[in-house]
């Protein structure tokens, strides 16, 4: 794999990580944290683990982000800190 | 409190870059891991379980323990959502909403009182909407197909990339698409919450089970050779059989677990319509 990608992809590892960790709106939050998890899949497809690649998709980016868009529903959409 | 948040966090990720340049170099054949026990499950797995994917092999056969108790790890979580949000949470007075579904007239009930079971009237709440007849329909038109490529990701666990994590992953997030694209009403109505509660330590008990019946056959445990005098196959194809079984069990266990989450969050243990 070309290393371009690669690292375009772990910029925005990083880049959604934190962007995640520092909205103050938590359902944007959700959203950034689910194209964080949608990135590590496509990591873990680079490195040639598929297993984990559709772990991590099926899981981490499809029916968590589920999870926590459903929690903001039922809670509050602003961080208090 | 904010700025120690921040050097301890700056701290551990300082170590961890610290401690990753003694990991060994990505695919060093010189590594502990690579040594022995990547090249003994790549030049054996085949011959032993009869399995051509062997992280299918390693997960549910010589790391058998570990899935088993993943496993469990997702029930309890799971049961700790039920028991937080629907058994803990909080019991407000009722009052039932009913939409008179050709004039679109809602008629509201007092608690302890009840509308006679009709066709014409459906059950609403505060926040409804509604419904969407483009996403209802295109819903319905996806939701078999993921279901179908659910339990192929099951099935075909042995062959390609996937196995019960995946699929019962799947499965459940076609219910959990019901569930959105019409309501949650719709989606209990389909997969009831006591089908669901009863379903997934039904998954886990399939995998210990199967276990047990390795246990009870005069092997170790989870040791599924030892399946071959009941299946009628030889002891490699046994191996291959018991994972499928395992598997299985898995796929029904994360399914349910799924389902059960997402119908505990988003109604907040109320059952009502959802998100």
């Amino acid at each position: 794999m070309f290393w371009q990608i690669d690292l375009a992809i772990l910029t925005l590892v990083v880049v959604t990580t934190v962007g995640s960790l520092m909205v103050k709106d938590l359902l944007g939050a959700a959203i950034l944290f689910g194209a964080y998890s949608f990135l590590m899949c496509l990591l873990w497809a680079i490195m040639g683990a598929v297993d984990v690649a559709f772990t991590e998709a099926s899981v981490g980016a499809g029916v968590s982000s589920v999870f926590f868009v459903a929690a903001v529903f039922r809670t509050s959409r602003r961080t208090k800190d | 409190m904010k700025i120690i948040g921040l050097i301890i966090t700056i701290m551990t990720g300082g170590f961890l870059v610290y401690a990753a340049g003694d990991f060994p170099a990505w695919s060093d054949p010189s590594s502990p891991a690579s040594t022995y026990l990547s090249p003994y499950y790549i030049e054996k797995a085949i011959e032993e379980t009869s399995v051509p994917n062997i992280v299918t092999a390693v997960l549910a056969d010589y790391r058998g323990f570990d899935t088993m108790f993943e496993a469990t790890v997702i029930f309890s979580a799971g049961l700790v959502c039920f028991i937080l949000l629907r058994i803990m949470g909080r019991k407000e007075p009722e009052t039932r909403h009913y939409r008179h579904v050709l004039t679109g007239v809602t008629v509201t009930i007092k608690e302890g009182r009840k509308i006679p079971a009709s066709e014409e009237f459906e059950r609403i709440d505060d926040l409804w909407t509604p419904p969407e007849l483009i996403i209802k329909t295109a819903c319905r038109v996806l939701i078999p197909f993921l279901q179908l490529f659910g339990l192929y990701v099951i099935a075909h666990g042995h062959y390609s990339p996937g196995g019960g994590f995946q699929g019962g992953v799947i499965l459940g997030a076609s219910i959990i698409l019901l569930a959105i694209s019409h309501d949650l009403r719709t989606a209990t109505e389909r997969m009831r919450e006591k089908v669901v509660a009863i379903l997934c330590p039904v998954g886990v008990a399939i995998y210990a089970g199967t276990g047990a019946l390795c246990l009870l056959l005069g092997a170790n445990f989870l040791d599924y050779g030892a399946l071959a005098s009941v299946l009628h196959v030889d002891p490699i194809t046994a191996r291959s059989h018991g994972i499928l079984m395992v598997e299985i069990g898995v796929g029904i266990a994360v399914m349910t677990t799924m389902i059960w989450i997402y119908n505990n969050i988003s109604s907040a243990g109320k059952y009502n319509q959802g998100l």
